[in-house]
């Protein structure tokens, strides 16, 4: 639109133009109360991106205060870029976790690669040095074409883009369910390494001192992204294409290594990305976190197009663009280091006592608004809450029974569920190497990256099981929180601290409010337990298509250290002859399990039982064991059973196990129950490892043939299945599925 | 001795060269960034992975005219080792300092894994420390790593022993399953596997080693020869 064309404010007021940009009455009136005055066409739309979901949090703050966020290792808490823990040596680990789902949805490729550049920027602008990525994936299921075709590119899309740029995609997850099949989650997240010197904030401190803006030029892409993130899709969604931006992973790769040059030079007052809502977030949060004020002159600004309006400068979510606040008379330095990377950098404004941010364009002043009202004064809702209708029907449902006549197929079948069948077929895509770091690759509990020149290393996952979440939220919640910490822990290490993504449908409607309220309790309940802070993450509402919201999903992005490079633990068997144990005793627990999915087709009834104290308790002795050598391989017992559990242990390993149960078939098999790991243990070391967990169950040993043998108490065969055949169901599933035509 | 790793605008394999030399071999090496004129002074010249100017043209092809390279090229006519490793080794075809050119692997999709590799020819300044067929596991990492050439530079390459590493499946449609080749010389190496990711069993295979082992070792004879 050009400027001549913009509607003038007594229009926007009278045809609500604003409700178009996402903004309620309610909300216009509060922005013309803060003003004074009728906001002008650019003034409306920077206070609709600010005050939009994907920036204000606007639905979901109240709920995100509950989280506890301090530890006597958190360096930074949420607020800034990505936050930060202290891992020792002057290091830190820094580390945030972001979706993409909407975008995704309708430009799968894009919508992806740009989800990993943001999430890049919002770690390499804290002044680290990116080292991992992750991504957690939902998508529906991939009998349907459209489903595998977001699967595919949206694979692609953060393949072609995280590979360019030379950050290796270490893990994550990929799940699949029919509540995810017109709205798939896309969840990025970043693992960045600083030493603490080279901390850096978001801040525009110092009036007088120099606003720069740095990389790629502004263009009319993505203008009103994150309105768009903040609403439900329909089938006018396709029509917002152009509000998905293109990466330029080139780009991304020389912004990297240039804001990691300029992060040394103590010239950088402040720095971050222009990530949701482009230059209104960047300037408007910078400059409230420091009590200041920008001014800025927008004819100044790189621009891709002829033209452009402040509008759509102020909107664009152009990618690959950062905002600096550099000491006045001292922007030579950084122009230099700039040039240097063949990057535009552009003075365009400077930090001011007013608390404002003010824009000039032509030489008008276009926009003149109060930094906090964007940054900090966005409405805050408590919406209406209500018990969702599916929770009482599952806590009524009668606990069924299963009764398995032929466990070997039962397990095939298990393994060729998409959910839980290998992931080969995509992390065979992804660059996980680069940097050469990565010491468990994907596909065990966590994967674990070596910090260069020093005897230690870092593990990470990322963990959600939704269906637990949509059956009992409270309790959903405080799984996805253990699981990840378990995963850790089988790894070797101490869990450090989480960052959260928190998908939902929209929470306008109060049983999603209600779910979103629930998960929100479980999860810091567990946080509080196992000791692992919230340092930051990000809400997706709105996650909803006409045929429903999405399970509840709130994904877990953890992080721990391993203390000890010798403390590095994966899931895969060892030594034949090793005693196998599984700690944690087993129930007939079926809610929400693969195995309840597989038979009946869909989920119901109530979820394993989740005692945090209990669960605390053997992570702390699985951990004393792992660090006192005691343990060959660790697998935290998940979907689908201990039988799942230990064909993932065996396969690829040529070795077999000899599993011996004690109680119902199906159960012991296949339950799903909570705080359980199978780990094997070397002959010797026996007697030591049962002083540490008295209570692991020694289940049978691991064998040197390659199959996967399990008897009753009496001795008979309860289920035999060759390693190959077990290794084939669990690896042919996905690219068997993705090749299929129907 | 004294390495030069070549530095291109996006490329991301370098620092991961640079280690392999300094903690591998504890042997000199700087970053050479791509504006440089010279690198007479060097003794080996790598040209690393991954991608350089994001690769939107063709693999290699932008960075072949680099200023730094028309100095690579003298080197490389000088005799000089020059090893290219998967980027670099395309980069190495498109400035015609070896035969062939890559294609897009034929699943159409990037690859990463470790692979099996055989060493087909122990003879050159690179691969002295293997044994001639020993069995290598190094990691693969690119989209266009599907060797071809045509009948009468596959005879060249085959009657000149130009043939030094062949996948052990055929993981991406490469003719013959070449992995790597020299020049006629010798001099020139261009590999898609990436020797430098495996250089310690910390992260599954030191395979890799060798290689590095085998140019310094062979620049200590030829040096002492010479001098």
């Amino acid at each position: 639109m050009s400027l001549l064309l913009e509607p003038t404010p007594e229009k926007i007021k009278e045809d609500k133009v604003y409700q178009e940009m996402g903004l309620t009455d309610e909300e216009f009136e509060l922005a013309e109360k803060i003003l004074g005055r009728q906001p002008n066409y650019t003034e409306t739309g920077l206070f609709s991106v600010m005050w939009s979901e994907h920036c204000s949090y606007k639905h979901s703050k109240v709920l995100l205060k509950k989280f506890p966020v301090k530890g006597e290792k958190v360096l930074q808490g949420p607020g800034e870029g990505a936050g930060i823990i202290d891992i020792g040596d002057e290091q830190a680990v820094v580390f945030k976790i972001e979706s993409h789902n909407h975008p995704s949805a309708i430009e799968p490729y894009q919508g992806a690669a740009t989800g990993v550049g943001g999430i890049l920027r919002d770690v390499f602008s804290m002044g680290a040095k990116p080292v991992a990525l992750l991504n957690s994936l939902r998508f529906g299921e991939l009998t349907s074409p459209r489903v595998r075709y977001l699967f595919e590119e949206v694979v692609a899309g953060i393949a072609g883009y995280g590979n360019c740029v030379g950050v290796p995609t270490v893990g994550g997850e990929v799940q699949f369910d029919p509540c995810y099949e017109g709205n798939p989650l896309v969840n990025a997240m970043c693992v960045g390494l600083i030493d603490h010197k080279d901390i850096q904030k978001g801040q525009a401190k110092g009036t007088g001192n120099t606003v720069m803006y740095v990389g790629a030029s502004t263009g009319k892409d993505g203008i009103h992204g994150a309105t768009f993130a903040s609403e439900e899709l329909s089938e006018e969604s396709e029509s917002k294409r152009p509000s998905v931006q293109v990466g330029d992973p080139f780009m991304e790769k020389l912004l990297l290594e240039a804001c990691l040059e300029l992060v040394q030079s103590d010239a950088l007052i402040g720095i971050q990305d222009m990530g949701a809502a482009g230059l209104t977030s960047s300037s408007a949060e910078m400059a409230s976190k420091a009590g200041s004020g920008i001014e800025m002159d927008l004819d100044k600004v790189p621009q891709r197009e002829k033209d452009m309006t402040p509008y759509e400068m102020m909107l664009s979510e152009s990618q690959e663009r950062m905002l600096l606040v550099v000491e006045k008379g001292r922007e030579q330095e950084m122009k230099d280091i700039c040039d240097k990377w063949g990057l535009l950098s552009a003075k365009v404004g400077h930090v001011i006592e007013d608390k404002r941010l003010r824009l000039l364009h032509e030489g008008n002043v276009v926009a003149d608004v109060p930094v906090d009202a964007l940054a900090e004064e966005a409405p805050v809702y408590h919406p209406p809450s209500k018990e969702h209708s599916a929770f009482q029907v599952n806590q009524q449902v009668k606990e069924t029974v299963f009764h398995i006549d032929d466990t070997k197929q039962t397990l095939l079948d298990l393994l060729k569920q998409p959910t839980i069948a290998s992931k080969e077929w995509v992390y065979d895509q992804y660059d996980y190497m680069v940097q050469t770091n990565t010491v468990v690759q994907p596909g065990s509990d966590a994967a674990v990256l070596r910090v260069r020149g020093k005897n230690k290393a870092l593990a990470m996952t990322t963990d959600s099981n939704s269906r637990f979440i949509y059956l009992d939220p409270e309790a959903g919640g405080k799984i996805a929180v253990a699981e990840a910490a378990r995963n850790i822990v089988c790894s070797g290490g101490v869990p450090l601290g989480l960052t959260d993504c928190l998908n939902y449908g929209s929470p306008e409607n109060p049983e999603i409010y209600w779910q979103l309220e629930k998960s929100t309790d479980g999860m810091s309940a567990a946080c509080e337990q196992l000791q692992t802070p919230v340092i930051g993450g990000n809400v997706s509402l709105y996650n909803e298509t006409k045929e429903g919201a999405i399970y509840p999903t709130p994904v877990v992005g953890m992080v721990g250290l391993i203390e000890d490079l010798d403390h590095i633990t994966t899931q895969s068997f060892k030594n034949a002859e090793d005693i196998l144990y599984l700690i944690g005793e087993t129930k007939p627990e079926f809610g929400g399990s693969e195995l309840q999915k597989l038979l009946e087709g869909d989920i119901s009834g109530k979820v394993p039982e989740i005692n945090l104290e209990t669960e605390k308790e053997r992570q702390q002795k699985l951990l004393e064991a792992i660090r006192n050598q005691l343990v060959s391989s660790a697998h935290d017992v998940a979907e689908g059973g201990l039988a799942v559990a230990a064909a993932e242990s065996l396969i690829g390993t040529g070795l077999g196990a000899a599993i011996t149960i004690n109680g119902d078939t199906a159960a012991e098999l296949f339950s799903e129950t909570q705080s359980r790991f199978l780990v094997s243990v070397p002959k010797v070391k026996k007697e030591a490892f049962e002083k540490i967990i008295p209570e692991a169950r020694a289940i049978g040993s691991v064998t040197n043939e390659e199959n996967l043998e399990i008897y009753s108490p009496s001795g008979e065969i309860v289920l035999q299945a060759a390693a190959n055949e077990l290794e084939s169901a669990w690896k042919g599933a996905i690219p068997c599925l993705v090749k299929s035509k129907d | 001795m004294k390495f030069a790793v070549i530095v291109f605008p996006g490329s991301n394999c370098d620092d991961d060269m640079v280690y392999a030399v300094q903690e591998g071999l504890q042997e000199d090496v700087d970053k050479v960034w791509y504006t440089e004129e010279s690198v007479a002074d060097y003794d080996a010249i790598l040209l690393p992975g991954g991608f350089s100017y994001g690769d939107y043209l063709r693999s290699g092809a932008i960075a072949r005219f680099a200023p730094v390279m028309e100095s690579v090229i003298e080197e490389a006519q000088k005799g000089k080792p020059v090893l290219g490793v998967c980027n670099g080794f395309q980069v190495l075809l498109e400035a015609g300092l070896l035969p062939g050119a890559m294609q897009r692997n034929k699943n159409l999709k990037f690859i990463c894994r470790p692979v099996e590799l055989k060493v087909d020819n122990n003879e050159t300044g690179f691969t002295k420390s293997y044994e001639k067929g020993e069995s290598i596991t190094v990691p693969v990492a690119h989209g266009d790593g599907n060797y071809y050439c045509d009948n009468k530079t596959l005879q060249q390459l085959k009657e000149n022993n130009q043939i030094v590493f062949t996948y052990q499946d055929d993981i991406n449609g490469s003719v013959e399953g070449i992995a790597g080749i020299v020049n006629e010389k010798g001099n020139v190496l261009g590999m898609m596997p990436h020797p430098e990711r495996a250089t310690t069993s910390l992260l599954g295979s030191s395979d890799g080693l060798k290689l590095f082992q085998s140019i310094l070792n062979h620049w200590r004879e030829s040096h002492v020869l010479t001098s």
